[in-house]
């Protein structure tokens, strides 16, 4: 019966994703001069954790680069070696290969084989280094165990041909092994294939191993301190039973194991004695315990009965290639580990996202049926149909709480994007010269999953803008009479129904003067009169880059139109305070979601209009005295001192029947982009959450429009993009003067 | 009636290649996420053979072993390690918590069925 490994493969490319992203946040908040011993181990386990499963799938490339890395953490977590930044970068760039291999085992990107066999070769080499230094540092202290005069190792492998075939060599390696130790017994097996030597000797199992892996077949070597029994294993060594620990008194429990021909027993304690018995090692007591069978690769064995103590003719002992030198004691205590919470997956189950999708859809349908029976019932007499009235008041109520439960599935916290950054920073710190501290606050704020993917490209430009030409370098930040390290804060809060995410850097802020010469040089409008806020937006046009220098991390004058663009797509905005000297904060306002909004519908003719509530300063109506006219048309409209452009539906949208008088309909103060516009329509009607469906999806994209959504009554209103109407009009106001 | 195995793992994608390798064997597969968890489920539920990690959070497989050892319904039920090397320290380590035998990752399902059809048929 075959079976087929690559239904498991999508659980293992989740798996070590999480896994490698719990090791890389580990990693870079690692006290290196004192470091946690738990963190130590999760890092250990993370990287134990995909190597055994790589390995177990096939996926050989990264089961190597684990393993290196897992040696090296293992003598860290053993506290043979200490810590080092070096290390902590190596396992870095290791986390960072890994990806590349699981992305490119998933067919998103290509394998880079150099990167992988490059990080190998550091690896070991600081594995090298490392345990020559602890060897230095205090004798022995390579595994523990090995004291003088009181090892009896038994040794199996499998000699090389040369010994298989000549008896002469047979001998003198017999004779070398001799030199190490006292041979208490030895066993070359038949044709000399398979040696049992059991040595008492002063070396440690390091130091023998040294001896045989010359003369042995590669990864044949197994060395087992010579009271652990090996019952049986199967040919290739992939499996073994071990033999009980020496029992006192055995009863029937162990019977059951002895009616078993190959079977080995299993409890290794007697009846009477509890617990506690278990716990105590194995004694020490010299036994020659047999290895019935076991497996030719080792992966498997079982440890024979004491009672069966005659030996096995033809013991075949082989392992893999096992690194790990001595026993290390295990860490029993059960202490809730950080690891927990990733792997930890009990009570959760992982779904598809179109089938949440698909839920999130069938809910939306379902909120604009119950709206529209709602709108059908209250035609009815409330007092003749009460209990239909109540339900469906009942129904609404549900609706809602159902709305709300199927969207939390979506949610994801933003520390999810969030945790990319701390290598971020670090990795362009670094490269910069830059002394950065990143401090990070409301990690756990959720947004939509959809959401959190989109914004992780712009979120991490937005971060790298602000260490390049944010945060100045330690010599200019002394200067300036500021500590050397500078600060980016990373803040993440919801706020009225959005979701608002913080760039900020205590650097030198934006230059106006600067950004203003530089639009002119590009030919943007910009004239000396603009407010703060209007400056800084030029820096979103495209093309535009006040950066002297083109650096590696960013000034190439590519990007933050982009991001802007990437996060308008998003129906999100963003905004730029900064203060010379003192700092620069971005600050980007999201949508909870992508499937609902919050919206104020207005009326224009027989029109219905969503505005995003977001958006929404204030409405007002307008008297003559407040109308300014351009070319005979009401073009401007005056609020307290200021003068705003004039959106008018009906003009842009060719609306019939809408009113026209100015002082007769309302101005609704949009604000998007840092500029403000007065949108002019008939009527107010209502605040509305709204489902939105997609205009582009069932019709074509439309200038002004962002989206439709389905009313109670059934007709269908069209949700108005705010940013870019304010835009348009803004754009139209020089046209037209 | 079926047999029933536990096996314990923090690897879900291990978990499940044990479990469905097991189940399409004939076995009945119950799983645990981790040493503690394996604790639990193997208290709720007797089960014929326990097959665990070593390194998990929480418990380790080692702890795991010493545990069911102590309690009498699991003093001689076979309990299988899975280890990443066959390192000999892990062997004699294991064999001294009181396991019955060892099986080595990455390892095959063919053999995975191979040693469970040893130990209990």
């Amino acid at each position: 019966m075959a079976i087929e490994m690559s239904q498991f493969y999508q659980v293992f490319f989740e798996e070590a994703a999480e896994h490698l992203a719990a090791m890389e946040s580990l990693l870079l908040s690692m006290d290196i001069d004192n470091p946690d011993e738990e963190e130590l181990n999760a890092v250990f386990r993370a990287a134990h954790s995909i190597k055994g499963s790589s390995g177990t799938f096939g996926f050989t490339d990264m089961a190597e680069v684990t393993h290196v890395m897992e040696t090296l953490l293992d003598m860290v977590r053993k506290g043979e070696a200490r810590p080092s930044s070096d290390m902590v970068d190596a396992c870095l760039v290791a986390g960072d290969v890994l990806r590349n291999l699981l992305g490119a085992h998933r067919g998103e990107n290509e394998a880079d084989r150099e990167a992988a066999l490059a990080i190998c070769g550091r690896l070991e080499q600081l594995c090298r280094a490392l345990s020559q230094d602890a060897a230095e540092g205090s004798l022995g202290s390579v595994g523990e165990g090995p004291v003088a005069g009181g090892n009896d190792f038994e040794l199996n492998f499998v000699p090389d041909e040369a010994i298989r075939t000549n008896p002469a060599l047979a001998e003198n390696l017999l004779a070398e092994l001799g030199g190490l130790g006292t041979v208490v017994s030895s066993d070359t097996g038949e044709e000399r294939a398979h040696w049992r030597v059991r040595i008492q000797t002063d070396e440690s199992a390091d130091s023998l191993r040294g001896v045989i892996e010359f003369v042995a077949a590669p990864g044949s070597v197994m060395i087992l301190p010579a009271n652990v029994g090996i019952l049986s294993s199967d040919e290739d060594g992939a499996y073994g039973f071990f033999e009980p620990v020496q029992a006192d008194d055995a009863d029937e429990a162990y019977g059951f194991f002895t009616e078993l021909p190959p079977l080995p027993g299993g409890a290794d304690d007697s009846a009477g004695e509890t617990a506690y018995g278990l716990f105590e090692p194995a004694p020490a007591k010299p036994s020659t315990p047999p290895v019935a069978e076991e497996a030719d690769d080792g992966s498997f064995g079982l440890f024979a009965p004491l009672e069966a103590s005659t030996p096995v003719a033809k013991p075949e002992v082989v392992t893999g290639t096992a690194i790990e030198a001595l026993p290390a004691p295990a860490v029993a205590a059960p202490t809730p580990s950080k690891m927990a919470k990733p792997t930890g997956d009990s009570g959760s189950i992982r779904v598809g996202v179109e089938k949440v999708d698909q839920m999130i859809n069938l809910v939306g349908e379902l909120v604009i049926t119950q709206a529209m029976l709602t709108q059908a019932a209250s035609r009815v007499d409330p007092v003749l149909h009460e209990r239909l009235v109540n339900g469906l008041a009942q129904l609404e109520r549900n609706t809602r709480d159902l709305q709300e439960s199927v969207m939390s599935i979506r949610m994801m916290p933003i520390s999810v994007v969030f945790s990319r950054f701390p290598r971020v920073v670090r990795d362009i710190s670094q490269k910069l010269g830059k002394q950065v501290e990143l401090k990070m606050s409301g990690e756990s704020t959720e947004l939509d999953k959809g959401l959190v993917e989109r914004i992780t490209d712009p979120l991490t430009h937005l971060v790298r803008n602000s260490l390049d030409h944010g945060v100045e370098s330690p010599e200019r930040r002394i200067e300036a009479g500021k500590r050397p390290s500078g600060t980016i804060t990373l803040r993440a809060y919801h706020q009225s129904g959005n979701i608002v995410i913080e760039v900020g850097d205590d650097g030198a802020g934006l230059n106006r003067a600067k950004i203003l010469s530089k639009a002119r040089e590009r030919g943007l409008p910009a004239h000396d009169g603009m407010s703060d806020a209007e400056v800084w937006q030029l820096i979103f046009e495209p093309g535009f880059s006040t950066a002297d220098q083109v650096t590696e991390v960013s000034g190439r004058g590519v990007g933050m139109d982009v991001v802007k663009r990437n996060i308008a797509s998003l129906g999100g905005r963003i905004e730029i305070e900064s203060m010379g000297g003192v700092g620069t904060r971005m600050t980007v306002r999201l949508p909870l979601t992508l499937a609902i909004l919050d919206g104020m519908s207005v009326g224009v003719g027989a029109e219905t209009y969503i505005v995003p509530l977001g958006y929404v300063i204030e409405s007002l109506q307008p008297t003559p005295a407040m109308m300014c006219s351009i070319s005979g048309a009401d073009r401007l409209v005056q609020v307290r001192g200021d003068y705003l452009p004039v959106i008018s539906l009906r003009e842009i949208f060719n609306v019939a029947g809408a009113q026209q008088d100015r002082t007769k309909g309302i101005m609704v103060i949009l604000e998007a982009d840092g500029a403000r516009a007065a949108l002019f329509v008939d009527a107010l009607i209502g605040q509305h959450q709204v489902v939105i469906k997609s205009l582009e999806a069932n019709y074509r994209r439309v200038p002004g429009i962002s989206g439709a959504t389905i009313m109670g009554d059934g007709h269908v209103a069209l949700i108005l993009d705010a940013a870019a109407l304010v835009s348009m009009a803004r754009r139209a106001l020089p046209a037209a003067a | 009636m079926a047999k029933t195995v536990l096996t314990v793992d923090d690897s879900a994608s291990i978990r499940q290649m044990v479990s469905f390798t097991l189940k399409s064997a004939g076995y009945e597969v119950v799983s645990a996420n981790d040493g503690m968890d394996g604790l639990e489920k193997a208290k709720a539920r007797q089960v014929n053979l326990v097959l665990t990690d070593q390194n998990m959070p929480r418990m380790d497989g080692l702890s795991l072993i010493k545990t069911l050892r102590g309690l009498p319904q699991y003093k001689a039920v076979p309990i299988l390690m899975l280890t990443t090397e066959s390192s000999d320290a892990m062997k004699s380590q294991g064999r001294a918590a009181g396991a019955t035998g060892w099986l080595v990752k990455p390892f095959d399902p063919q053999k995975l069925i191979e040693l469970v059809r040893k130990v209990i048929g």
